[in-house]
């Protein structure tokens, strides 16, 4: 009986109100959906960091004969100090971090070096001798590159010790920056859409002040009087999130899953359908939460005593 | 039933208090008529009662209820111990005679067979038994009254008050309007009615309590709506203004 009459109240504040409730739903829509592309960006972020930390190495550069930075005198580094810091590397203060250790002589850098930058005019430039040799080391837990890189660098030979870690952490950054931008628009966004309900709200009860007036002269509770009120716009921003989830599951199925994975191949591993599935709800709740306390706020007027 | 203890009301950013030291009791069955000058208090008054406003000093107890120390998430329920009527009926144009009336059941949870009960036994009570399916528009302002008046008393409230019900009726309606709170009386529920309507008072010989500026001037068993005894004071004055 009674939750028949308050979804009636719904149905009619609803329908008084269609302009303004379309317009709530297109700024839920939108806002929310920049919040869950914030979302996901940062999963991809902590996704990234997974794959790549993993196979970021620490690089020891040993000095060629032109080197003139680090401990390097524009001598090649000598087959003693090569050994000298393998024999480090293989020590039992260093081994107890370190995965796997690879050395890199000349011909292989070149190798590399020719593979990676083929298209690149500078490559023909380059010969075997003044690419560095190294060590590739892949540590146990990439966060602690700092040790090899304190017991390594004053080692003669040794020019520089790499955290390639650094390299990555730009492009984090980057995509970082992009997530924290889609925040503040979505933040924006949602400002205006709560601001939106309460004035949604303010105007349903405003057209039912007589109705307001009456339930308040002959006892209706107040919870009795503003549920409807509530319902309306948590009904209204509840259709934006549902919409906004729709959006995220698509981006990340058709652009995500659908473009980037064949444009970028298996470079990088990117979110997936189960990522977005996690956002929705998160989506639904903000969205259903944010309209139940804006309008419980906006008509919160009319139930003074 | 209600009653006054020495109560101020002063609306803020107004020097003047609405009311000003007003003690009265009303029991359990009385019919008073609240009677004084368009601005007098008559309408603070009620809504004191109907805790729309608390007093600014003094108590007021209505019903047992200390109205000072209410809390406001339980004023809902003393109101519905009351019943209100209003010189503009305040019907709902949009529902018809019998929704008008059960609205005020809906919306404090009666079950729907009460409702189906004690609506039309109101609308019988107040004579308008054929009409239940009309809306306000189709109806005189004399039923228009009537409705309220059955949307009033539905509920079965003690105590019934009435801001100027006759205020936009002609004096033949009033009456008949008049006849109905008399009955309505007779139940047992509490009158308690704001009125102009000279007529009405002087031929219902009903308490009758007068506001001049917020205070209480009179308090008659079966009064008039002007009183009998010659107000000394006024001639005073009036004879200081004319000596010179």
């Amino acid at each position: 009986m009674r939750l028949g009459l308050i979804l009636g109240e719904v149905g009619n504040g609803l329908r008084r109100n269609v302009s303004m409730v379309i317009s709530v739903i297109l700024v839920t829509f939108i806002s929310l959906t920049f919040v869950g592309a914030a979302i996901l960006l940062q999963m991809q972020i902590g996704q990234m960091k997974g794959y790549w930390y993993d196979r970021a190495q620490v690089a020891v550069y040993m000095c060629t004969s032109l080197d003139t930075t680090g401990n390097c005198t524009q001598s090649e580094a000598t087959q003693d100090q090569i050994d000298a810091v393998e024999a480090k590397l293989k020590s039992d203060a260093l081994t107890p971090y370190i995965k796997k250790f690879e050395y890199e002589n000349h011909e292989q850098a070149y190798k590399n070096f020719q593979a990676q930058l083929s298209d690149n005019p500078i490559a023909s430039f380059v010969t075997p001798e003044t690419l560095n040799e190294s060590f590739r080391v892949n540590l146990i837990d990439p966060t602690e590159a700092d040790i090899l890189i304190e017991s390594l660098s004053s080692m003669p030979g040794v020019q520089a010790v790499e955290d390639q870690r650094g390299y990555l952490d730009r492009i984090f950054a980057v995509l970082n920056a992009a997530s924290y931008t889609a925040i503040g628009v979505a933040a924006l966004m949602l400002i205006a859409a709560v601001l939106l309900i309460a004035t949604t709200i303010r105007l349903s009860a405003f057209s039912r002040r007589r109705e307001l007036g009456i339930m308040r002269l002959v006892g209706a509770s107040n919870r009795f009087i503003q549920t409807p009120f509530i319902l309306e716009g948590v009904f209204a921003a509840l259709i934006g999130s549902v919409l906004a989830g729709l959006a995220i599951v698509g981006i990340v199925q058709f652009f995500v899953q659908g473009y980037l994975t064949t444009a970028l191949q298996s470079t990088t591993t990117l979110v997936g359908l189960g990522d977005a599935l996690v956002v929705v709800p998160i989506l639904v709740v903000v969205g259903a939460a944010l309209a139940a306390a804006s309008a419980g706020v906006a008509i919160s007027r009319y139930l003074k005593v | 039933m209600i009653r006054f203890d020495s109560v101020t009301k002063a609306y803020p950013g107004t020097t003047r208090p609405a009311l000003n030291g007003v003690s009265i009791e009303i029991l359990k069955g009385e019919f008073v008529f609240l009677v004084g000058a368009s601005g007098s208090g008559k309408s603070s008054f009620l809504r004191l009662i109907l805790r729309e406003e608390t007093p600014t000093k003094g108590a007021i107890h209505v019903l047992g209820q200390h109205l000072n120390t209410l809390a406001s998430r339980k004023v809902p329920y003393f109101r519905r111990n009351l019943g209100v009527v209003f010189q503009d009926f305040r019907l709902l144009p949009n529902k018809t005679v019998f929704d008008n009336v059960a609205f005020t059941l809906q919306v404090i949870g009666k079950s729907r067979g009460f409702i189906q009960e004690a609506v039309p036994d109101a609308l019988k009570m107040v004579g308008l038994a054929g009409k239940s399916n009309r809306y306000p528009h189709e109806l005189s302002g004399g039923e228009q009254q009537r409705v309220a008046i059955a949307r009033a008393v539905v509920n079965k409230p003690a105590i019934l008050l009435a801001d100027e019900p006759t205020g936009n009726l002609d004096p033949a309606t009033s009456a008949g309007i008049m006849t109905l709170l008399e009955r309505i009386n007779l139940g047992g529920t509490t009158v308690l009615m704001a009125t102009h309507d000279a007529g009405i008072v002087d031929q219902m010989k009903r308490r009758v309590i007068e506001l001049i500026s917020g205070q209480i001037v009179r308090d008659e068993r079966q009064g008039g709506y002007q009183t009998q005894a010659v107000p000394v004071q006024g001639f005073g004055r009036m004879a200081e203004e004319v000596a010179p």
